[in-house]
């Protein structure tokens, strides 16, 4: 019923840079292509060892001796970025934003007497201290110890169940977009005599209801006070498939999220998954031509919008992902608190693409990425 | 030699008199040892997140860099993260490995940044458990090297408000020595209220600069204890020189006082000097002070009338040329080292504490200075001396309009 939420991160993939760089044959066997070019060159192994996830293949070797010959990659001296040659420890965070991004969570399923499938997942709501920057430490409240919580996948017309169970030393809820009972809400006030609406601390609750509409949407915690228990961490994506379902494509989930890591009520360090500038250290690894779906959701407190912009290229957008033809062709959208939507897109050419807010204030704390698009 | 021991009762005596001070001491450094020890037993743990206090002490720009000298002001250490300028972090460079700076500890940092003369920037400093600490550039200017001819400036800078002007308003002894003794008096409550305006700027220009800067080598209180210490300081020099005159020369030389009351304001308006000339040069290095002959002017005539004080008390008394100089010189050259200090390395405790001892040294001087304006009764406050005050303090007022730094 459970589901595997965490990150936990096999030991036989964690490989230090430097290895990959030196064993170039076993570097090449390694199908994953994710990591940043700019630290190809390795300068400190110690560093690289934190990493539970380098990089391999083609592009590593590519990357590198792109390096030598003086390109300095996405991650250079000509971006903004954070300072320090250590990077986020991703393994003590729980989770790390190059897994994170392609992390769809099913649940576990079983079948009602008449067929319908029920799918279940557990949440548990922490407190927990999580990087959110290197060396900048944020205590944050969160669903399974990750932020943004699990994305939770589902398809149209299934009954779903979330067994909510309140771990935090504060109250919580789980309140879903979508199309439910007022018991299933999670508001405060409405519902306590169920025992749902506001959750205290150690009790559970079960939400029940069926997957509607389809789209991207997102749940968050909606107890008082709410901008708060927003922004530390009480939130993820929540992706109901269409019955027929969509087109394969390679698909990555982006929710876009802030950190107030002094209380001022306005942000300091501006991402996408969590980590600012992880995928700008860490390209999104992507293959030309291929159908790329990025399910964007915006979790933004404190600032009114939020936007996505992608370089040499445009996507089509589907608003919140609620009708099956996009009503935009576009390198650009903009997102007020809470809105989301389905960009699909292909490149057609290699190298390093960068994508970020095009409210570019945000993008130099934090919130730049790229794609490494190879062949 | 220990007469006093004598009258002390025999049983009282049991002790040689070394223990009777060096026991407490050790029993203290014991107890206060063993309570280290021992971690405060009793107290518990302490409760609440660590506190994060840190003070911007300098900024320095180059081409193409920012450099901060930051001190820890609070009780704990202070880990460095991130640095963000204008909304975007930035790599960042400082002298400490882990970006650790400990209690009272200093750190450096540098930022390769593209700034722009004449811009604003506003630095955020993100620390290990996300608090901030911000500080803004109002307007960036290269930080001038410190070099020879930067000196040579500040020096000619120095010269042309403190010593020139000063020397100017000597030239009144004159007619100051014309004067008939009515109105000697009544300069010298000019020379007092222009005196006491000098001692209010002094303490209020002290508190604003300790208010910068950091508070644990004790912030505003230092502007006081330097007021304190200079006026104690320079009546126990005046009463000991007496008292070694009085030695050498007998009884007869006891009543001629060495430090004249000329030399005495002079002394308190270089000191005075010396913190307008911290002004000027720490203006010049950030950029926000335009050198020009308006500035010169107004410090000029701001500063003439200090002049006049110091000449004031010298009515009746001789005084050579050299004399002369040498207290224009008393009184302007410190503005060459306040520019010096001001414009390279500004510390804001010890300008704190040296402000302070300006004032107190004007203070000391007021009470110096104070009976040579009793009239023949004896008063001090009466129609003349109290208008000559009032004008004193009006014209420092006055021509401190003139003057904006």
């Amino acid at each position: 019923m459970a589901s595997q939420n965490r990150d936990e991160i096999p030991a036989s993939t964690r490989i230090s840079r430097r290895r990959l760089i030196t064993g170039g044959a076993a570097a090449s066997a390694l199908p994953l292509l994710l990591g940043g070019p700019a630290r190809v060159l390795g300068q400190d192994a110690g560093a690289a060892d934190a990493e539970p996830m380098g990089m391999a293949g083609m592009a590593e070797a590519e990357t590198a001796a792109a390096a030598h010959s003086g390109h300095v990659g996405p991650d250079g001296p000509l971006h903004a970025s954070f300072d320090g040659e250590l990077d986020v420890n991703h393994r003590r965070n729980g989770f790390d934003p190059s897994r994170l991004v392609r992390d769809f969570d099913y649940g576990a399923t079983s079948r009602l007497g008449d067929g319908r499938i029920v799918r279940e997942w557990e949440l548990t709501a922490t407190d927990i201290e999580i990087e959110v920057a290197p060396g900048v430490f944020y205590n944050a409240w969160t669903y399974n110890g990750r932020v943004p919580g699990p994305t939770l996948r589902c398809r149209e017309g299934e009954l779903l169940r979330i067994h909510f169970n309140n771990a935090s030393h504060h109250p919580h809820s789980i309140h879903f977009h979508g199309v439910h009972r007022a018991l299933y809400d999670g508001m405060p006030g409405v519902g306590e005599v169920q025992g749902g609406g506001q959750i205290e601390p150690g009790e559970r609750f079960v939400y029940e209801f069926e997957a509607a509409p389809f789209g991207v949407h997102l749940y968050h915690c909606h107890v008082s006070p709410l901008a708060d228990h927003i922004a530390k961490g009480l939130y993820g994506a929540f992706v109901i498939d269409p019955k027929q379902g969509r087109a394969e494509a390679d698909e990555l989930v982006m929710v876009m999220n802030a950190f107030d890591t002094n209380f001022d009520r306005s942000n300091e360090i501006y991402a996408v998954n969590t980590i600012g500038f992880h995928y700008q250290r860490h390209p999104i690894a992507v293959k030309r031509g291929e159908l790329v779906r990025i399910y964007l959701v915006n979790a933004l407190e404190f600032d009114p919008v939020n936007s996505f912009h992608l370089h040499a290229n445009f996507f089509d957008y589907y608003p919140t992902g609620t009708r099956l033809e996009p009503n935009e062709y576009t390198d650009t959208v903009v997102l007020g608190q809470g809105q989301r939507g389905i960009l699909e897109l292909r490149f057609p050419y290699p190298g390093y693409y960068m994508f970020h807010a095009h409210v570019t204030e945000f993008a130099e704390l934090g919130w730049t990425g790229f794609f490494e698009v190879t062949e | 030699m220990n007469d006093t021991g004598a009258s002390v009762p025999a049983s009282r005596r049991r002790y040689p008199l070394w223990l009777t001070g060096a026991g407490p001491l050790a029993l203290i450094v014991v107890a206060i040892t063993a309570f280290g020890l021992l971690d405060g037993p009793g107290l518990g743990d302490r409760t609440g997140p660590p506190v994060e206090d840190l003070v911007i002490e300098r900024t320095t720009l180059r081409p193409g860099e920012i450099e901060l000298s930051l001190r820890n002001d609070g009780p704990d250490a202070v880990r460095i993260s991130q640095v963000s300028i204008n909304d975007g972090f930035v790599p960042f460079e400082s002298d400490s490995p882990d970006g650790e700076v400990g209690r009272l500890g200093n750190l450096e940092l540098a930022m390769t940044y593209p700034w722009i003369e004449g811009e604003a920037y506003n630095l955020l400093i993100l620390t290990s458990t996300g608090g901030s600490f911000e500080d803004q550039i109002e307007i960036a200017v290269e930080t001038p090297e410190a070099d020879a001819s930067f000196f040579g400036l500040m020096a000619l800078l120095g010269i042309y408000v403190g010593v020139i002007p000063i020397s100017l308003g000597m030239l009144w002894l004159p007619m100051v020595r014309r004067i008939s003794t009515r109105w000697i008096r009544s300069l010298m409550a000019f020379t007092l209220g222009l005196l006491a305006f000098l001692a209010v700027e002094a303490i209020l220009d002290g508190l604003e600069i300790a208010a910068d800067g950091p508070k644990v080598f004790g912030g505003s209180s230092l502007v006081y204890l330097g007021a304190i210490t200079a006026f104690l300081a320079l009546s126990g020099l005046e009463t000991g020189l007496r008292d070694r005159r009085a030695k050498l020369k007998g009884g007869a030389a006891a009543a001629v006082n060495p430090l004249t009351p000329a030399t005495l304001i002079a002394v308190g308006i270089g000191l005075h000097n010396l913190g307008e000339g911290l002004a000027i040069g720490a203006a010049y290095s950030a950029g926000a002070l335009a050198l020009g002959a308006f500035l010169v002017v107004g410090f000029a005539i701001h500063n003439t009338t200090e002049g006049l004080a110091i000449v004031a008390p010298l009515a009746a008394a001789p005084a050579s040329g050299r004399r002369l100089a040498s207290l224009g010189l008393v009184a302007g050259l410190p503005a060459v080292l306040g520019a010096w200090i001001g414009a390279a390395a500004f510390n804001t405790s010890i300008v704190a504490f040296l402000l302070g001892a300006g004032a107190g040294a004007i203070l000391q001087v007021i009470v110096q200075i104070a009976p040579a304006v009793r009239d023949d009764s004896g008063r001090i406050l009466y129609p003349l001396s109290v208008g000559g005050a009032l004008v004193g303090l009006a014209m420092l007022w006055g021509t401190g309009l003139l003057v904006s730094v």
